[in-house]
């Protein structure tokens, strides 16, 4: 016996268009077997996951904060993956905008003017950017897979910054522990609104959503984008280049992810420290999926998966469970989005009879 | 055995309502169908009648979903190419299964059961060989040999089962006509000896010829079984597609205006190793004139159209002019800006991009030649969607494109209505340069007809068309000048009132002569 995925000759758009709830739904069903085994009751630990943190103004802040990295990362993951460029390296590329932006207040801690911010905004772009110009160039000149090359690069990243920090970047006031110094007040990232800490960083991301919608939806490189992802063949045919497809695709995933970072660190930390993101880069790779590639779907799905990291705090907090609940959550709701997309397309047929082996005979 | 009725109770191989489903398409719907001893049985159809679907089940390679097989009057399930083999049936593919590095001897070998030693299938595959009349060295390696010489190889595999039945699926697709006539030989050889033959082709003058009896089939059902030297192509034609296929004609291209594509010196080196390099190539199309550019299959024709369209550009900007102006180092997009326009063979993911909608796709080939019409917003390049919808219906009207409604995906289109979108979608900027690669490969012979007119009008109106085709009828039909290509080398061009199908099938084999006496015996 076998198992065979069978191509559905016509995929219910109905439940296209649910899949990412439904998802959602086994997600929560599967979480509260989870908790259930764990031993606790599972419905208030349900509600204290995904329900209480939606009352509370400052946890709507949190959630808001944590959003941000993650829409503005997801959007720029879903042009590189519409295009057949799968860049998972984005929490290298965050962390490399991070230190690059840092140049400014760190390095050059004693110059203060109105520029210091936009500039660490730029520099923090152009940091991430030329970040995951290192994949863009090894696979459009070298051949290389950029999913290797651009996972690898996270490692590199994260150890240089935990190096800059207890080295040469340490601060001189901090007795000792491994981060720079603290940002000067016009090197942080102003807040939006009187009532909490949400900071321009969450506006970066809807700007940047929208902006992208808008390129996907009706601009020719939009158009360009989605041909090359399909069909390397008909993408040449059409006089699109595939190899600078590669570089524009990940130079502006880098950019995005690069602002994400400088963003983080200047408006949430206000320092560099060894860890700046609790994975941003990689939940972001199941937010722009959960947002089926589409900028505006990316909004809602960086919501949600902010919630599960404010969400996973909580019951840490009133539960006493481990701080891993968080992960367990992102990885159930990636694995649901996709078996649900697979499913739709596909149907499962268990093979049991002899006609089956020559069956495969019959694609030549 | 009653039940089989009387036609059927001496046939050989009898199938009653044989029928094979993929979801809820019949491939094949309750096929009848009857092969005596010693006949060749010729099984017609277009691309796509259910003709490879049918064989299939026969040789085991795929399940029936309904009906019975008959072998001697017997029902039997053949549940795989073994089961079939021990039958005494053989197959011979239209794509060969054999290992490049290795002989021709051990190739037989592999599909033998274990224990007989080499020297001794060498010695019988060279006896079968000679008695059949398709000589083969059972030494030479394979990466050596001519398609043709490689067919031999699978059918003397065949053979060396003795079977009572061989099955050949569009056997002469990929030989010259001179090799096609030493296996019409073999094939009277076979029917002498009292083995049938069935004989799988959509070509109807070499069924006229050698077949005794023919199975017509259309859209996975028989339309009509027949003794196909008591019928005319056009009785036969009207059985495969349904319905009169109105003729091309080519009156009025003999205008010739100025040399609108030259190539010139064109040589190109092979990009991967399965590729084929271009080897010095020259031609000359004038605006009124239709080149084709025959040849078998693989012999660099699709690397001729990516040098001549620019999808992959060539060093030497001389190599290819378009209109007077050197274009060989330029793109595909500039080289429409000259007034170019292209068609390449594989639709689905090369023409068009099958899951976005046919607006999209006028999209893929115009948007820069119709920069000005379809985009608006300078540099942000905003596709006019509305504008874009108004040209494709243009098309699809002119090219009579029948569709399931009105701007549905190109991949939900069949190969001969997308094929006429593709080529309609060139026409409509009436392009001073067309370079079409397999106009018509797997298209239904309605849209074939219509699409050949397509250029020949072109042609007429004084662009010039170079259609590279591997299809002698389809030449002749629209052609006023043939070339041939041959690993890489294109022959001289003739005007084409002065070649017939036998200087094209020499041409070819080799060039000019150097290798004439090759083709004529291989060895």
């Amino acid at each position: 016996m076998r198992i065979e995925l069978e191509k559905r000759a016509n995929p219910s758009t109905f439940f296209s268009v649910l899949s990412p709830f439904l998802a959602l739904g086994l997600t929560v069903l599967a979480g509260g077997i989870m908790f259930a085994l764990l031993g606790k009751d599972p419905i208030s630990a349900l509600y204290s996951f995904f329900v209480e943190p939606l009352l509370d103004v400052w946890s709507l802040h949190e959630i808001a904060i944590k959003a941000a990295p993650l829409i503005l990362i997801g959007v720029g993951l879903s042009v590189c993956y519409r295009s057949n460029n799968w860049n998972i390296g984005a929490e290298g590329q965050f962390i490399a905008g991070a230190i690059a932006g840092a140049i400014v207040p760190v390095v050059f801690h004693d110059w203060h003017s109105p520029l210091v911010l936009p500039l660490m905004l730029i520099f923090g772009m152009i940091g991430g950017a030329l970040y995951a110009a290192i994949p863009a160039f090894l696979k459009a000149h070298m051949n290389t897979n950029e999913i290797l090359t651009s996972l690898m690069l996270v490692y590199i990243a994260q150890l240089f910054l935990d190096w800059l920090v207890r080295g040469p970047w340490r601060s001189p006031d901090a007795y000792n522990f491994p981060v720079t110094r603290d940002f000067a007040p016009e090197a942080i990232l102003p807040e939006l609104v009187s009532s909490g800490r949400t900071n321009l960083g969450f506006a970066f991301a809807i700007i940047a959503a929208i902006a992208l919608w808008i390129m996907m939806r009706y601009t020719l490189k939009g158009f360009e984008i989605t041909v090359l992802g399909q069909s390397e063949r008909a993408g040449r045919f059409a006089g699109f280049s595939s190899k600078r497809m590669i570089w524009f695709s990940l130079l502006l995933s880098g950019a995005l992810a690069g602002l994400a970072g400088i963003s983080e660190v200047s408006g949430t930390i206000g320092k560099l420290q060894p860890v700046i993101s609790p994975g941003y880069g990689f939940t972001a790779i199941i937010v722009a999926f959960l947002g089926r590639l589409s900028p505006l779907g990316i909004i809602a799905a960086g919501l949600f998966l902010a919630l599960t990291y404010v969400g996973g705090e909580a019951v840490q907090l009133t539960l006493s469970v481990s701080d891993k609940v968080t992960r367990v959550f992102q990885g159930l709701l990636l694995f649901f989005v996709l078996s649900c997309d697979t499913l739709i397309q596909y149907k499962i047929r268990l093979v049991f009879s002899r006609f089956g082996q020559s069956s495969e005979g019959g694609a030549h | 055995m009653s039940a089989v009725g009387a036609s059927g109770g001496s046939a050989l191989l009898a199938v009653r309502s044989l029928t094979k489903l993929f979801g809820s398409f019949a491939a094949c719907n309750a096929i009848d169908l009857d092969i005596q001893p010693g006949e060749i049985h010729a099984l017609l159809g277009e691309n796509g009648a259910g003709k490879s679907t049918l064989v299939k089940m026969l040789f085991g390679v795929l399940a029936p979903t309904s009906g019975q097989i008959l072998w001697k009057g017997e029902p039997v399930r053949i549940t795989s190419p073994g089961a079939a083999r021990r039958l005494g049936i053989g197959m011979v593919f239209q794509h060969f299964s054999l290992f490049e590095a290795l002989t021709v001897a051990e190739n037989i070998a592999l599909s033998l059961s274990p224990g007989i030693s080499l020297s001794k299938v060498a010695e019988e595959a060279s006896r079968l060989s000679h008695l059949y009349g398709l000589p083969l060295d059972p030494k030479a390696h394979v990466a050596d040999l001519s398609v043709g010489e490689r067919q031999r190889i699978e059918i003397v595999r065949a053979l060396l089962q003795n079977p009572e039945l061989i099955i050949l699926d569009e056997p002469t697709s990929v030989l010259t006509p001179q090799e096609a006539d030493r296996l019409f030989e073999t094939l009277a050889k076979l029917k002498a000896e009292g083995r049938s033959v069935l004989y799988i082709s959509h070509r109807l003058e070499e069924v006229q010829r050698i077949c005794d009896r023919a199975t017509v089939l259309r859209h996975g059902k028989v339309t009509g079984a027949c003794d196909p030297r008591k019928e005319t192509p056009a009785s036969l034609a009207r059985m495969m597609v349904g319905s009169d296929v109105a003729s091309v004609s080519a009156a009025g291209t003999n205008t010739k205006g100025d040399v609108l594509l030259e190539a010139r010196h064109l040589s190109v080196p092979a990009r991967t190793p399965f590729a084929v390099a271009l080897k010095n190539i020259c031609l000359k199309v004038r605006g009124g004139e239709v080149l084709a550019i025959a040849g078998v299959a693989g012999n660099g024709q699709g690397e001729l159209f990516d040098a001549l369209s620019g999808e992959y550009p060539v060093p030497d900007a001389s190599a290819v002019a378009i209109r007077g102006r050197p274009a060989g180092n330029l793109g595909i997009t500039a080289r429409r800006l000259m007034g170019a326009g292209f068609v390449p063979e594989e639709r689905h993911g090369h023409a068009a991009v099958p899951a976005l909608p046919l607006s999209d796709n006028l999209v893929l080939a115009r948007n820069q030649s119709d920069r000005k019409t379809f985009l608006a917003g300078g540099v942000l390049g905003v596709i006019r969607r509305a504008v874009v919808r108004i040209a494709s219906r243009r098309i699809s009207e002119t090219m009579d494109v029948r569709k399931s409604g009105e701007n549905p995906a190109a991949g939900s289109l069949s190969g001969g209505n997308l094929q006429k979108y593709i080529v309609g979608r060139e026409l409509d900027r009436q392009p001073a340069v067309l370079i079409v690669n397999q106009p018509t490969w797997g298209v239904d012979a309605g849209a074939a007809s219509r699409i050949r007119q397509a250029l020949v009008d072109l042609a007429r109106e004084g662009s010039a068309v170079l259609v590279i085709s591997q299809d002698l009828d389809e030449i002749f039909e629209v052609a006023t000048e043939i070339a041939v290509i041959s690993e890489g080398r294109l022959s001289d061009v003739y005007p084409a009132r002065d070649l017939t199908r036998e200087k094209i099938g020499l041409l070819m084999g080799g060039m000019y002569g150097k290798t004439e006496g090759e083709v004529a015996d291989a060895h």
